[in-house]
C-alpha cells in the first residue's frame, strides 16, 4: 500500500515523458503537379532531439514549413502540444521557436535590437539583462551592439537560434541549422542543441542532410525521401552494434588481409574501399582486433570507425522504397 | 496591433533607404527655392508674359505661397516613386532578407501583420508629406514672405487673397496624403507577390505612368473610363485653389468651386486603398511562404 504514491508518480512521469509534442498524420503537400510531401506520419515525443533526415529536395523543409504554418497542407493533420495547428495556431506558436535555413535577419539592426524586436513579436516582456543572457547563451554578448551586417554566417545562425529561444519555447524547430557553416560553426550549433536538450529539457526537431551531425545529437530520427517516410525509430534501433563498420588503413592491404584471415577475421571483411579494408563487427571486438594487428606487426596507418547510418541511408534512399527499421 | 505598428515603424526608420526620400525632397525643394530666389523676377516675367499688358500686379506675387505651389506641382509627380521605395519593400524586402518566414512563425495573424505594415508605410508617406510641407510651405513663407496667390491656368487666372490661402494648403496636404497612401497601397499590393523590392517598385511606377498617359491621351475610349483610374484623381488637391464666383463673376473668398468633385475624387482614392489592401490581405492569407 505504501508504494502506491511512488507507483503513481512513476506512471505520471512515464506518461509525461511519453507525451507527444508533435503528431503528424497523413500529411500531404502538392505543388501543382509535384507531390513534395506524401502521406507522411510521425510523432515527436517530449524532450526528444528528433532528427529529420533526407536528401536535398526530400520534403524536409516543406514539412517543417507546414508545421510552422508558412504553407498550408493539401491533406492531413498536424497536432502540436495536443492541439490542432490550424485551429490553435496562435496558442501553439507562442510556445514554438524556429530557425528556418539561413536566417539573414535585419542587417541594419544590432543583435540586441533584433532580439528585442522578436521578443515583442512573441508577446513576452524581457528585460535588458535577460536579453543579454540570451545573447550570452549563443556566445554573442560581446557583439550585442554590432550591426548584423558585420556578422559571419555562423554568428547569424547563432543569433537566429537566440531569436528562436527568446520567448523560452518548449519546442524548437531547426531547419538545416548547420547549412553554410564552417566546422567550428557546425560544432558550436551542435553543442548548443545538446545543451538545450540536456540542460534545458527542450524538445527539438532538427532537419539536416548531414547524417553525422544528426547521429551525434538525435535520440530519434525519421528518414524521408521524395516526400515519403522511409524509416522512423530511435537511434539505438538504427545503430545496431552488429552494424559497426571499421575502416582499416595499412601500409600493405595484402599483408593486412592475410593477417586478418589467418586470425579468424576473414568473415568480417565486407569490402575494400579507397585503399583500405572495411570490416563489419561489434564494437567490443575492436580492442581485440587492434591487439591482434599489433602482435602480428601489421603496419597500420589508421583505424577509423564508420557508422552504418550513411550506408543505410544511401541504401534506402537509392532504393526509394519502404523498408523495415533495423532490429537489434 | 499598436505594438506591431511600433515594431514596423522602428524597422522603417532604422533603414538607411528610408532617408533617401527625405534627402531627395530636401535637395529638390532647396534647389527650386534657390533658383527662384536668384532668378525669381525673370521667372515671373515668363509666367506673366501673356497677361502683364492687361493687368497691373500690385504686391508681391513671388511669395512663399506661390513658391510652394510650384514646388507641389513639381514634387507631387515624383513623390510617388519615393513612397513606392518603402511601401513596395514592406513584404518583398522581408521575403528577400529571409525574415518574412520568421515573422509568420510568430503568434500573430497574417492580417494583423499586413495591416501593421500597411499602416507603417502610410505613416511614412504622411511624415514625408509633412517634411515637404515644412520645407516647401513654411520655409518658403519664411524666405519669400506671404501675399496673395496667383493660380495661372490656361483659360483663367485665379487670384487668392493672402488670408484665404493657408487653410487651402492644409486641405491640399490632407488630400495629397490620401493620394500618396493610395500609391503606398498599390506598392504594398505588388509587394506580396515578389521576393525582392525592385519588381514591385517598378510595377507601381509603371502603373502610375501608364495610367497617367492614358488619362492625358485625348482618345474617346480612354476618356470614358479615365475617371476610374486613381491617377486621374491624384491631382485633385488643386481643386482647393479654385473659388466659387457670384453672378457678377466675382470670386467668393473662403469657398471651393467644386467641393463635391474634390470629395468624390478623395472617395475614389479611398476606395482604391480599400481594394488594394483588402486584396493584399485576401491573397496573403492564402499564400504559401516559400521564400
Amino acid at each position: 500500500m505504501g508504494a502506491k504514491p511512488y507507483l503513481y508518480l512513476l506512471v505520471v512521469t512515464t506518461i509525461r515523458f511519453m507525451e507527444s509534442i508533435i503528431k503528424v498524420t497523413h500529411l500531404t503537400k502538392v505543388f501543382k503537379e509535384i507531390t513534395a510531401v506524401n502521406d507522411l506520419s510521425f510523432t515527436v515525443q517530449k524532450a526528444d532531439v528528433y532528427g529529420f533526415l533526407g536528401q536535398n529536395g526530400a520534403g524536409k523543409s516543406t514539412t517543417i514549413r507546414m508545421l510552422l504554418t508558412l504553407i498550408s497542407a493539401s491533406e492531413g493533420d498536424i497536432e502540436i502540444f495536443g492541439y490542432d495547428l490550424l485551429k490553435h495556431r496562435k496558442k501553439i506558436l507562442r510556445n514554438v521557436g524556429a530557425v528556418i535555413e539561413r536566417p539573414d535577419l535585419y542587417k541594419y539592426l544590432t543583435a540586441y535590437e533584433t532580439l528585442q524586436l522578436f521578443a515583442k513579436m512573441s508577446e513576452v516582456k524581457i528585460g535588458k539583462q535577460q536579453l543579454m543572457e540570451q545573447l550570452e547563451l549563443v556566445g554573442l554578448a560581446q557583439r550585442a551592439h554590432s550591426k548584423v551586417r558585420t556578422y559571419s554566417q555562423g554568428m547569424k545562425q547563432r543569433l537566429g537560434i537566440a531569436v528562436a529561444l527568446v520567448h523560452n519555447p518548449e519546442l524548437i524547430i531547426l531547419d538545416e541549422p548547420t547549412n553554410g557553416l564552417d566546422p567550428q560553426g557546425i560544432a558550436d550549433i551542435r553543442n548548443l542543441i545538446l545543451m538545450l536538450s540536456q540542460k534545458m529539457n527542450k524538445t527539438i526537431l532538427v532537419s539536416s542532410h548531414l547524417l553525422n551531425e544528426i547521429e551525434q545529437i538525435a535520440n530519434r530520427m525519421l528518414i524521408i525521401d521524395k516526400g515519403k517516410k522511409l524509416v522512423e525509430g530511435t537511434v539505438n534501433e538504427l545503430f545496431s552494434p552488429d552494424d559497426t563498420l571499421i575502416y582499416l588503413e595499412s601500409r600493405s592491404n595484402v599483408i593486412c588481409e592475410n593477417v586478418l584471415r589467418s586470425n579468424g577475421y576473414g568473415s568480417y571483411i565486407t569490402s575494400f574501399d579507397a585503399g583500405g579494408i572495411v570490416l563489419k563487427l561489434r564494437k567490443e571486438q575492436v580492442p581485440a582486433l587492434t591487439k591482434m594487428l599489433i602482435e602480428n606487426n601489421t603496419e597500420i596507418l589508421g583505424i577509423t570507425p564508420r557508422h552504418s547510418l550513411e550506408d543505410y541511408f544511401l541504401k534506402i534512399t537509392t532504393a526509394n522504397q519502404h523498408v523495415e527499421p533495423f532490429k537489434n | 496591433m499598436w505594438s506591431l505598428l511600433k515594431i514596423e515603424l522602428f524597422k522603417v526608420f532604422k533603414r538607411p533607404r528610408t532617408y533617401i526620400a527625405f534627402i531627395a525632397v530636401w535637395a529638390i525643394v532647396t534647389l527650386i527655392q534657390i533658383a527662384i530666389y536668384v532668378d525669381g523676377p525673370k521667372y515671373m516675367d515668363f509666367v506673366m508674359k501673356d497677361i502683364k499688358d492687361n493687368f497691373d500686379v500690385i504686391g508681391n506675387p513671388l511669395n512663399g505661397y506661390f513658391v510652394c505651389f510650384i514646388i507641389l506641382q513639381t514634387l507631387l509627380i515624383h513623390v510617388p516613386l519615393l513612397v513606392a521605395l518603402v511601401s513596395a519593400d514592406m513584404i518583398a524586402g522581408e521575403a528577400n532578407m529571409g525574415t518574412l518566414r520568421l515573422l509568420i512563425t510568430k503568434p500573430i495573424s497574417r492580417t494583423k501583420l499586413l495591416l501593421s505594415k500597411f499602416l507603417a508605410s502610410s505613416i511614412y508617406a504622411i511624415i514625408l508629406l509633412i517634411w515637404i510641407a515644412i520645407l516647401g510651405l513654411f520655409v518658403s513663407m519664411l524666405v519669400f514672405g506671404t501675399d496673395g496667390l496667383m493660380n495661372v491656368k490656361s483659360y483663367e487666372i485665379i487670384i487668392l487673397n493672402g488670408n484665404d490661402i493657408f487653410w487651402r494648403y492644409i486641405c491640399a496636404f490632407g488630400y495629397a496624403a490620401i493620394a500618396l497612401i493610395t500609391v503606398a497601397s498599390l506598392g504594398f499590393f505588388f509587394s506580396i507577390f515578389a521576393e525582392n523590392s525592385l519588381g514591385p517598385i517598378v510595377a507601381t511606377m509603371s502603373v502610375i505612368i501608364v495610367f497617367t498617359i492614358l488619362t492625358t491621351l485625348d482618345i474617346p475610349l480612354f476618356q470614358s473610363v479615365k475617371h476610374l483610374f486613381f491617377t486621374s484623381h491624384m491631382i485633385g488637391w488643386k481643386g482647393f485653389f479654385e473659388m466659387k464666383v457670384d453672378a457678377d463673376g466675382v470670386s467668393i473668398p473662403g469657398t471651393i468651386r467644386n467641393l463635391p468633385a474634390v470629395l468624390r475624387s478623395a472617395a475614389i482614392l479611398v476606395l482604391h486603398i480599400v481594394l488594394f489592401v483588402g486584396g493584399s490581405i485576401f491573397i496573403f492569407n492564402r499564400k504559401d511562404v516559400l521564400s
